[in-house]
């Protein structure tokens, strides 16, 4: 069953299903952002952090201005780093072929640190340095993997693997030469953190993310098509080598400001889309629940690397990589009988 | 014939060669670079007292572990290669190193890695329980046996991390090292039963290379030849994960070492496994050893772990690697 939504110019025909499903998850991911505004060194009651909302006691300061930012910070980039993980799954038509298998977070990472060591960097090159290095490292991931044999969607894990393993060996390289303090700003999001993420922080990137979704929103018709295969959607008057570009660029960007502002969070643009899809029950990868549930895991994740005793900040990236790993490895045992 | 002989006895001379050359720069190269002379003076007892205890105290060991570390991950991906006759095969890459290395963090946290003796038990039994998890995972693919094997490597790596940041840094101010291999300053450690481990691990391939040979033929051409394979199999796994986890315990966990060497020594080795070991052995201390030196002068003060310029100079490897397989199987 479909409902038709209509805003303007633009409608979409989603699922009943796919509607319920990532309304849950928005209230879900909304949910935990708000308990993870009332952890501190221990918990607030939930009176106090809604006072604070509405000036009626609690402490405004730490609940706006500390811990918001970095709440907003984890659903915004979740649903970004969704996103791009969805467009990039259709775009290469593989649940592995998400922005931080094929390189593009390190890459990015790389491009932002070459930025702050050599130039001081303000938030805006880094986010373009960050945008251009990782289009850079994607570009080499999949020319290399380029191929017609068998295996191809694996062969692209693979290469993925081998270039990143080479950028985040050269971004070790770039933060140990560097100076000490820029080390220790560079290291901070070495392993992907939304420690001391700011209102200032969350602005910019805010925006891209919206600007993302627009282009997206646009492109919607484009990209449907595209999913019924390249034959079909060149049939229908759908300019593909033009779509993929802009797809490649408007992805990237989802996952390079994420990278410019908290570092390399790997495995929520994988896991994202898969979860997403399978909760919406819909035949493709479709990018709304991606992003709805890719805010839920980075808010998730970001809550639990904060249950750690207070003064021992563990980065949400760790948190993600151990939990996607997992997730990766069952993918991978579940798909022993049926593919590649 | 001979000219085959005369091929395999010529590149054996030039690897160990290419091993001399290494051990002299490598006693050569650091923070305070030495002339080849003074090099030789000073392993001597002779010359500035400075430069002989540098030289005897800290490059002369340091070296030898550098050369112990590299034919162990050599030989190691060699034999694993062999074992589950898949070319991307690698302690490193199958996250078996990010095993131990896990276990070893674990144990540091529960006390419970006090001894040398301590440490390589808990490393083997981290070993042998990824290598276990990868292979049962990855199924007879090589490809997706090595994504299972970098997912469960980042994950205990994600694990080794998170455990060392949520506890005290005094825990694990000794050990930060288990996070990226580096051969830095180990020399001060004691460092004797996983160089043991590792020798008598090495020696223990020797029985083996010839049912090994076998196995490469198929299982039932290796049973009919009289190999008795599931017991070759089990030993042979049993030694890569001891080697695994002595490296572990000496270096901490480097990838693409066991990629790049057996690539090379099975390429020069052309189809005999004996050679190929024998390859193995000079080429895994000369990589890990030119390795070690490029992590000493790349950095204008302090070293780079020498894990991290493994990785860069193994990524290509794995690209081409990847690339021949993939033509192979497209064939």
């Amino acid at each position: 069953m479909t409902v038709v939504v209509r805003f303007g110019p633009v409608s979409a025909r989603p699922g009943v299903r796919s509607l319920v499903v990532s309304s849950v998850l928005v209230v879900l991911a909304v949910l935990v952002g708000f308990v993870s505004l009332s952890r501190g060194a221990g918990w607030d009651p939930p009176s106090e952090v809604l006072g604070a909302f509405v000036g009626g006691g609690g402490s405004p300061v730490v609940v706006l201005q500390w811990r918001l930012p970095r709440v907003v910070a984890a659903l915004v980039f979740g649903a970004g780093l969704g996103v791009s993980g969805a467009v990039f799954q259709n775009l290469t038509r593989n649940p592995l072929g998400s922005p931080d298998v094929i390189g593009l977070d390190a890459g990015a990472h790389t491009g932002a640190l070459i930025v702050l060591t050599t130039l001081g960097g303000s938030a805006l090159s880094l986010a373009g340095a960050a945008l251009l290095g990782g289009l850079l490292a994607a570009s080499v991931v999949l020319a290399l993997a380029a191929g017609r044999s068998s295996g191809a969607g694996l062969r692209l894990v693979v290469v993925g693997v081998a270039v990143n393993a080479m950028l985040v060996a050269l971004n070790s390289w770039i933060i140990l030469r560097a100076d000490l303090e820029v080390a220790l700003a560079g290291a901070g999001w070495n392993a992907g953190s939304l420690n001391g993420v700011g209102w200032e922080d969350v602005g910019p990137a805010l925006g891209v993310v919206v600007a993302v979704a627009v282009a997206l929103v646009l492109l919607a018709p484009a990209i449907a098509q595209h999913d019924l295969g390249d034959g079909l959607a060149a049939g229908t008057g759908v300019e593909l080598v033009r779509l993929r570009r802009l797809l490649v660029v408007v992805g990237a960007a989802a996952s390079a400001v994420v990278t410019a502002v908290a570092g390399p969070i790997l495995f929520v643009a994988l896991a994202a889309p898969q979860i997403g899809r399978r909760l919406a029950g819909a035949a493709g990868t479709p990018l709304v629940p991606a992003a709805a549930t890719g805010a839920v895991l980075l808010t998730t994740a970001d809550l639990v690397a904060r249950l750690a005793p207070a003064g021992r900040a563990v980065p949400v990236g760790v948190v993600t990589v151990v939990l996607g790993g997992l997730y990766l490895m069952a993918l991978l045992a579940r798909e022993v009988r049926t593919r590649w | 014939m001979r000219t085959e002989q005369a091929r395999a006895a010529g590149l054996l001379a030039a690897s160990a060669a290419l091993l001399v050359a290494a051990v002299l720069v490598s006693l050569a190269a650091g923070a305070v670079p030495t002339p080849p002379g003074a090099v030789l003076d000073a392993l001597r007892g002779r010359g500035d007292v400075g430069t002989v205890l540098t030289v005897r105290d800290l490059r002369v060991p340091r070296t030898l572990l550098a050369a112990a570390v590299g034919a162990a991950l050599g030989v190691g991906g060699l034999l694993m290669q062999t074992v589950s006759r898949n070319p991307l095969a690698e302690p490193g890459l199958l996250g078996v190193t990010a095993g131990a290395g896990c276990a070893l963090t674990v144990g540091v946290l529960l006390g419970a890695a006090a001894s040398p003796a301590e440490q390589l038990a808990l490393a083997l039994v981290g070993a042998v329980a990824a290598a276990v998890v990868v292979l049962a995972v990855g199924g007879t693919s090589p490809l997706r046996t090595l994504l299972a094997g970098v997912a469960l490597g980042l994950v205990l790596n994600g694990v080794s991390l998170g455990l060392r940041l949520a506890t005290p840094p005094e825990v694990f101010d000794v050990y930060r090292f288990w996070s990226v291999g580096s051969l830095a300053g180990r020399e001060q450690a004691p460092t004797t039963l996983p160089l043991v481990a590792i020798a008598v691990g090495l020696v223990a391939v020797v029985p083996l290379v010839r049912s090994l040979g076998t196995l490469a033929l198929g299982d039932q051409v290796a049973a009919a030849l009289g190999t008795r394979v599931g017991a070759v199999r089990v030993a042979a796994s049993g030694l890569v994960a001891l080697l695994a986890a002595a490296a572990t315990a000496l270096a901490g966990p480097i990838a693409f070492v066991g990629l790049l060497v057996p690539l090379v020594a099975r390429w020069a080795a052309r189809g005999s496994l004996a050679l190929a070991v024998a390859f193995c052995l000079l080429a895994g201390p000369v990589v890990l050893i030119v390795a070690d030196v490029l992590a000493r002068v790349a950095l204008p003060v302090g070293e780079l772990p020498v894990a991290v310029v493994t990785a860069f100079v193994g990524g290509p490897v794995l690209i081409l690697a990847v690339r021949r397989l993939a033509r192979g199987e497209a064939r």
